[in-house]
Formats: C-alpha cells, sequence, structure tokens
C-alpha cells in the first residue's frame, strides 16, 4: 500500500484513541471531584500533566481550574491534543484515505467530528458525563465499524498498530501522574476516600470493573500490576504491546522473536521486557523510572515506523537526483 | 405540498407543458407528489440533506478560508428526460466526441484542418488550452479524450443545444451516483414505477476503460486516480472514484520516475504505475515539460508517456478542442472528419476577432452573453440584460482590447425545473451534462448524467461555485416496465 495512505490510517487511529482517552481522564476526574469534599482546581492540576500539554495550558490559561481545564482539553483548538483537535484531525486524515478505508469508517469519523463541532458552538456542558460518554462510545463504535467493514490485511494492521502504540502510552502516563498524587496522601489510606481515588484511577483506565475482576479488593501494587503487566486487559501496557508486535509482524511477514527493521527491534526488545518483567524489579528501580523509560521507548518505535514505513528510501539514485532538481 | 400554484412564466419547463399539464413520464411523478400528505417532502428534502452533510459529500470553495466545505445544494424534484429524447442526444454526444478527438490528434500531428484552412491556424496556435509538448504524441489507440463531460442546455424552442465541451478534467459524475443513490433512498416506490434507466455502470466501465489503455505488453494493470490533494474542490469525487473503482488515490508526492518508469511509494517500496486518471491540469503534471513551478507535479512524467511506459487520461492537451474559440468551429470539425451533419447544434456564437461579429456584439451587449475564452466555472462572464450599464462599458473595453479573447451568444432561455423553496414549488434554469467515456472497443454515454441547477431566482448561472445545485437525472427506458435498479418490488405509494 501507498506509504502516504498508511501513515493516514496510522494516524487517524492514533488520533481518536487519543480523543477517548483525553474523555475518559476528565470523565473520571470529574466524577472524582464530586466525591471529595475540599475540591476545587487540584484535581484537575494532574490531569493537564497526563496529557503532557502543562506548558501550554499556563501559557493560554494560566492558574488551573475545572473550567478552564475542560476548555483547554476538550475545545480549546490551540491545544493540539485537545478532543476537538484529535478528532478533527482523525477526521483529516480519514479524508484523505476515504477511498482506502470502509465508506462506514468515514462515515463514523465524519459524524464523530460534527457532534464535537457542534458542542463546540453551543459551549454548555449541562450533563458532562453524557458527552465524554457520547465520545467514548463514538470512538468504540469507529473501532467495531473498522473491524467488521475494513479487509483484516496491511492497511487495517497499521491502524491497530497505530491505535495500540497510543493507548499504551496514555495507560503509562495515568499510572505515573495518578500514582504521585495518590501514593504521598497518607492521610487517606483507609479511609473511604482511599477507594475513591484508587477507584477513579482504575475508572480513567476503564479498567474497574475488569480489575474487580480479576483481583477483587482494591490494592494500589495489584493496580499497578493489572495496568502494566495484564495480558487480556486490553488497556493493559503489555497487552498493547503484544498486539501492536502482532500487527507489525503482519505488515512485515516476520516470526515473533525475529527483526527485520527498527520498528521491529524496538518493539520486540520492548515487549520481551514486558513478558518477562516481575512487578518487584519495577518498584525496585522506581515506578516513575520504569514508566518514564517507557515511554520514550513507546516514541522510538514510533519514530522507527516511520522511518521504515511512512518515508521509505529509495534504494537507487533517483530519489537523489530528484531532491537536487 | 402540491403542483397546483405552479407556473412556467413563458419558459420550456422540463416538467410541465406549456399549458401547466404534466409532460407523459414525468405525469405519475406528479400525482405521487401531490398525493403526499402535508410537510412530507419537506421532510424528505430534510433527510436527504443531512444524509449528504453525514456522508461528507462536499466541495471545497476556493477564496473562503474559514468554511472551506459546503454541501452541494440538492433538490429531490427529478428532472426526467425522455427516451426519444435520449435517442437523439446519445449518437449526438458520440458523433460530436468522435470529431474532437480526430481534431485533437490532427492538430498535434499533420494539422490537416489548418492546412486546409477550415479553421484559422493562429486560433487554434495561440488556445489557451494548446501544448506544444504534445506535438508529436501518439496516445495509445488513437484516444486523447477518455472522459469528456459535454454541456447541455435546453432552450426556449425545446430543442438542446451544447453550450461547452468539458475535455480536461470534468467533473460532477460522483454527484450524479450519490444522487441516484439519495433519490433511490428518498423515493424508492416512485422510482420503481418510472422505469428509469441505470447510471451506476459507470463506475465499472471507467474501470475497463482505463485498464484497456494500458501501454502494450502489461498484463493486470496497476490503476490509478491522481488528486491535487484534500484541499482541491473535487476532492470528494477523486476519492470516490478511486473507492469505486478500487484503485489508490495517489498525490504527486506519492510518485516519482525511476528509470524510466513511473513508481509509486509504498511500504514495501517502490510499485510501478501503468495507467494514470489523472485529476490534475495539464500545467501542473510535469515540472520539466509545462509549469516549472509546480509543486504537484511529477518531473519526467512526460518523458514517460511519450516513452509509452505509462498512459494517461484524458491526455495532456486536449484543452485545444474545449476552447471556446475552437467551439465556433466544431460544426465545421465534425463535418470535416465525420462527413456527417452536427445531430446537436451549437448555440450560435459570435466571434469577437471578426470584425463584423464584434461590431455586432458592441452593438447589443445587453441582449448577448459575452464569455472570455479562457475562463471557465461561471467566471468573466457578462449576461447582458442581467448587466448594468458601468458592466456593459467594462466588457466593450475589454472586448476591444483583446478581441480574440472574447466570444458572444444570444441569452438562452434555459430550460426550468419545479424546486422546493420553503414551502411551494417554483422554476429553475437547468442545464445537462453528460458524461461520456472514449474507450478503445466503444464509446459509453452515461443516461442523463448531472442536471445543475441555479437555484437563485432567474439566475442562469449553474456552477456549484456560484450558488448552483444539483438533481437527478431520470432518462426513462423506451419501454416502460421497472427500472433495473430499483430497490423494490412493486407497490403502491412512495
Amino acid at each position: 500500500m501507498l506509504s502516504r495512505v498508511a501513515n493516514s490510517i496510522y494516524w487517524l487511529n492514533r488520533y481518536s484513541e487519543r480523543a477517548e482517552n483525553v474523555a475518559r481522564f476528565i470523565d473520571a476526574n470529574y466524577q472524582m471531584a464530586l466525591d471529595i469534599p475540599e475540591s476545587s482546581g487540584s484535581q484537575w492540576q494532574p490531569l493537564i500533566n497526563t496529557t503532557g500539554d502543562h506548558e501550554l495550558f499556563e501559557k493560554l490559561y494560566g492558574k488551573v481550574t475545572r473550567e478552564k481545564a475542560i476548555e483547554f482539553l476538550v475545545f480549546d483548538r490551540n491545544n493540539p491534543n485537545s478532543i476537538h483537535s484529535c478528532v478533527r484531525a482523525a477526521r483529516e486524515n480519514a479524508r484523505s484515505v476515504r477511498e482506502y478505508i470502509s465508506s462506514e469508517m468515514w462515515e463514523q469519523l465524519n459524524t464523530f467530528y460534527l457532534m464535537i463541532n457542534s458542542a463546540a458552538k453551543e459551549d454548555s456542558m449541562d450533563l458532562p458525563h453524557q458527552f465524554f460518554a457520547d465520545i467514548m462510545t463514538a470512538s468504540h463504535t469507529f473501532i467495531g465499524i473498522t473491524d467488521s467493514t475494513m479487509n483484516h490485511g496491511e492497511g487495517w494492521h497499521f491502524g491497530r498498530l497505530g491505535r495500540m502504540l497510543e493507548r499504551a502510552d496514555k495507560t503509562l502516563r495515568i499510572l505515573d501522574v495518578k500514582y504521585f498524587i495518590l501514593l504521598p496522601s497518607v492521610d487517606y489510606v483507609g479511609s473511604p476516600y482511599d477507594n475513591i481515588l484508587w477507584g477513579a484511577l482504575l475508572r480513567s483506565a476503564s479498567a474497574f470493573e475488569m480489575y474487580r475482576k480479576r483481583h477483587g479488593r482494591i490494592d494500589p501494587k495489584k493496580i499497578v500490576d493489572f495496568l502494566l503487566l495484564d495480558l487480556h486487559f486490553p488497556r493493559a501496557v503489555h497487552y498493547c504491546l503484544d498486539t501492536s508486535m502482532s500487527s507489525l509482524q503482519h505488515i512485515t511477514g516476520g516470526r515473533r522473536g525475529t527483526y527485520s527493521n527498527k520498528a521491529e527491534q524496538g518493539l520486540g526488545r520492548l515487549l520481551a521486557g514486558f513478558d518477562f518483567a516481575s512487578l518487584e524489579e519495577i518498584f525496585e528501580l522506581g515506578l516513575h523510572e520504569y514508566l518514564v523509560k517507557t515511554e520514550a521507548e513507546i516514541l522510538d518505535v514510533g519514530i522507527s515506523v516511520r522511518e521504515v514505513f511512512f518515508s521509505p528510501q529509495v534504494a537507487d539514485t533517483a530519489t537523489e537526483m530528484r531532491a537536487l532538481e | 405540498m402540491r403542483f397546483d400554484g405552479y407556473k412556467t412564466e413563458g419558459f420550456y419547463d422540463e416538467l410541465f407543458d406549456s399549458q401547466g399539464k404534466a409532460r407523459s413520464g414525468a405525469d405519475l411523478l406528479i400525482e405521487r407528489i401531490n398525493a403526499l400528505p402535508g410537510a412530507e417532502l419537506q421532510r424528505r428534502q430534510k433527510t436527504a440533506e443531512s444524509a449528504l452533510l453525514n456522508l461528507g459529500i462536499t466541495f471545497n470553495v476556493y477564496g473562503n478560508e474559514s468554511q472551506t466545505e459546503k454541501i452541494f445544494p440538492f433538490d429531490i424534484v427529478p428532472r426526467i428526460i425522455q427516451a426519444k429524447e435520449w435517442q437523439v442526444l446519445e449518437p449526438g454526444l458520440k458523433q460530436r466526441i468522435k470529431a474532437l478527438n480526430c481534431f485533437i490528434d490532427d492538430v498535434y500531428n499533420d494539422q490537416k484542418i489548418l492546412k486546409d484552412k477550415i479553421i484559422p491556424s493562429d486560433l487554434v496556435l495561440s488556445a489557451e488550452g494548446f501544448r506544444k509538448p504534445c506535438m508529436g504524441l501518439k496516445p495509445p489507440c488513437g484516444i486523447w479524450c477518455h472522459i469528456t463531460g459535454t454541456d447541455l442546455v435546453r432552450g426556449g424552442d425545446g430543442e438542446f443545444y451544447v453550450l461547452e465541451d468539458n475535455l480536461r478534467c470534468p467533473s460532477g459524475v460522483s454527484y450524479v451516483l450519490e444522487n441516484r443513490l439519495l433519490m433511490k433512498r428518498t423515493f424508492p416506490m416512485v422510482f420503481d414505477a418510472c422505469s428509469v434507466q441505470p447510471v451506476n455502470e459507470y463506475p465499472n466501465r471507467l474501470l475497463d476503460m482505463l485498464q484497456e489503455i494500458a501501454p502494450q505488453g502489461v498484463r493486470s494493470p496497476t490503476v490509478v486516480v491522481w488528486t491535487p490533494g484534500i484541499y482541491n474542490s473535487a476532492y470528494f469525487e477523486h476519492s470516490f472514484l478511486a473507492q469505486q473503482m478500487g484503485v489508490p488515490l495517489v498525490e504527486g508526492s506519492d510518485l516519482l520516475i525511476h528509470r524510466g518508469e513511473v513508481m509509486m511509494r509504498t511500504t514495501k517500496g517502490l510499485e510501478r504505475v501503468d495507467v494514470i486518471y489523472r485529476r490534475i491540469d495539464d500545467d501542473f503534471m510535469d515540472p520539466k515539460a509545462f509549469r516549472e513551478d509546480s509543486m504537484l507535479g511529477v518531473p519526467g512524467l512526460m518523458e514517460a508517456y511519450s516513452q509509452g511506459k505509462v498512459a494517461l487520461a484524458n491526455a495532456p492537451g486536449t484543452g485545444v478542442a474545449d476552447d471556446k474559440a475552437v467551439y465556433a468551429y466544431v460544426p465545421e470539425i465534425i463535418r470535416y472528419y465525420l462527413d456527417e451533419e452536427p445531430i446537436i447544434k451549437n448555440v450560435k456564437t459570435f466571434a469577437c476577432w471578426r470584425e463584423d461579429e464584434c461590431q455586432y456584439v458592441l452593438e447589443n451587449l445587453d441582449k448577448l452573453v459575452v464569455k472570455a475564452v479562457n475562463e471557465s466555472g461561471g467566471y468573466g462572464m457578462l449576461i447582458g440584460p442581467h448587466s448594468t450599464k458601468e458592466e456593459q462599458k467594462e466588457f466593450a473595453k475589454r472586448i476591444k482590447a483583446s478581441p480574440r479573447t472574447y466570444i458572444a451568444q444570444p441569452t438562452l432561455d434555459l430550460s426550468r425545473v419545479p424546486v422546493m423553496v420553503e414551502d411551494h414549488f417554483e422554476g429553475r434554469h437547468v442545464d445537462l451534462r453528460p458524461y461520456i467515456l472514449y474507450g478503445s472497443k466503444d464509446i459509453y454515454v452515461m443516461p442523463g448524467g448531472l442536471t445543475r441547477v441555479a437555484l437563485k431566482k432567474g439566475s442562469l448561472v449553474v456552477n456549484s461555485s456560484q450558488g448552483g445545485g444539483s438533481k437527478d437525472t431520470w432518462v426513462l427506458n423506451a419501454e416502460g416496465g421497472p427500472s433495473p435498479e430499483s430497490p423494490v418490488q412493486k407497490q403502491e405509494g412512495l
């Protein structure tokens, strides 16, 4: 398939996944803030940190409040990672590959965009939960439509690769930020708030129910274990990397345990680390350090994917000649 | 909503005769619409419009940055063409394109028609669409114009005339296909009862034709559609056609010349391209052969083309034959190459480079439509009866300064079709653009084509960039009977 088309499919999936994650963060935070008595802006700062855009926020808005945080994360078009910007970018990418994806996929993304667009114009949020739930549903619907209307060939695998790398990155970030907010709050240990806060962390990753089924009691270490190392929970980092690898190998025709390019090598190495990781070792290294290192490695995989597939060099003088002309 | 108060106001109406009676073939449609309860028709129109928006069937408007996408306005009352009218138009269109194709081939090779002085040599060689780099080219099967969209209009006398030949990259066919889909959803029953000729063959025909013209010796050719990119006004169509044919849609940056062949960049390296349906102007195709500053083009493409390594549809240089000045000579061109009388007439055309005709034009600016020969899309036009004295003066000045670049035609009483205006029907002017595919085996004319409608009251400009919309066009079967592509079995009601 065309490199440009692969690139667009990869990104349209990343962007719609990103929009979904931002919606989920905000929704979980919103609910949590309602449960905590002395709620002010303090729950919203970490949310801005999760997306990695705190510097831009400070420049545009100054001090964090709930209203400003939501405006920034949902509607602000100056924020390239706001829900509005992400869905717009997903749609623009889809528009450039409309002939390749199914009409149903395009129609869903287009409707998704029109929904956000009209909400942005109204600028009201009477029922925030409903709004965020609609966004998550729109994204889930898109995934379902993609799976059931598009050939599960190269293009589909590029899409899934993008989505899974994005999701792994977001789970890492939310874990990183929330863990450090939650950990020092010794006052809360054993109090009802303890459960509320850890519950909110799980809900940010839509993991609450599945965690309960797997581990039962709320236990910070088990939560970390679940969100990082579980191989069955679809938002766990390990699951995401495993699925990414499987898509990458569908694309290259490679086998697990071997590699033929930089992307496969990087992702394979990262995945092997997860395959044989233990929670004890992770905490020994320091959770924060581990998360930051993994985030960086995922970023590198993304860069390699781009170099290998989206801007391939022609092994001949033709491109050089073209560049000279 | 009913047609009771509808008036044809002295214009030729496509659905009603001058007595206000439904024309044969349209009677069933009128009857069914009249029978609809209250606001049902408005409801269906709304449903159709929101479907268009959700499908993202939009076009881009130049010079309008904030709101770059618009739905192409669509009116759900179809335009109906009788079988016996179509039986004249179809051979007429084939005849015309055959002759124009001969003309282009001749101009870029032997130039017999110029030597025989049928048409002034300098007029052709100075035409804006004439491309010197095309001299001596021999496209596969001698076909230059693979895809044509000829603009027809019906005058007050009820006769069809050719208004313009679009031989470069005619657009709009995707709207025909989407409009039809929408109509079948909106009016399944009436559609079924009316026996309408199908249009959905077009993408198959197009793909067949493109595969036929592949360079010799290529077994299963790789066909691509080439678009200037998502900001092009017809991007939706490029993408739609690629999708319907199941072929890649490429941009210039996806293509390169490698060892003399056209290649595209894929995730698995370079892959050869055999046939390009290009939707990009000649000028931008290859900076080596045409405009040097083209960022969209593929350097070396023309070289590969002239070596027969790749086929292009349409061939470069076809614009020489849809020049508005050359238009005036098309009847002569038909006689010269085919030794036949033109089946569809030209609109009477005054050429400002002929002194006597220029004088007439200058004296009758208030009655004529003046067109700059190098402009299209409804730009650079003076519509005499709707113009002010200042505008006429301005055009007189321009014509005197450069007579070669202007033609004039009598104002046509374009025929009208009812459109929905809030809660009632009003007549609006329409034209018709059928699409023609010129293959190595036969010529295919899509039954019907795009009916464009000037939605502004009294306006004669149907271009989408100037407030035009579209309608579905129903060419009826001669024998009657159910529509071959009808979605339902025969039932009563709509």
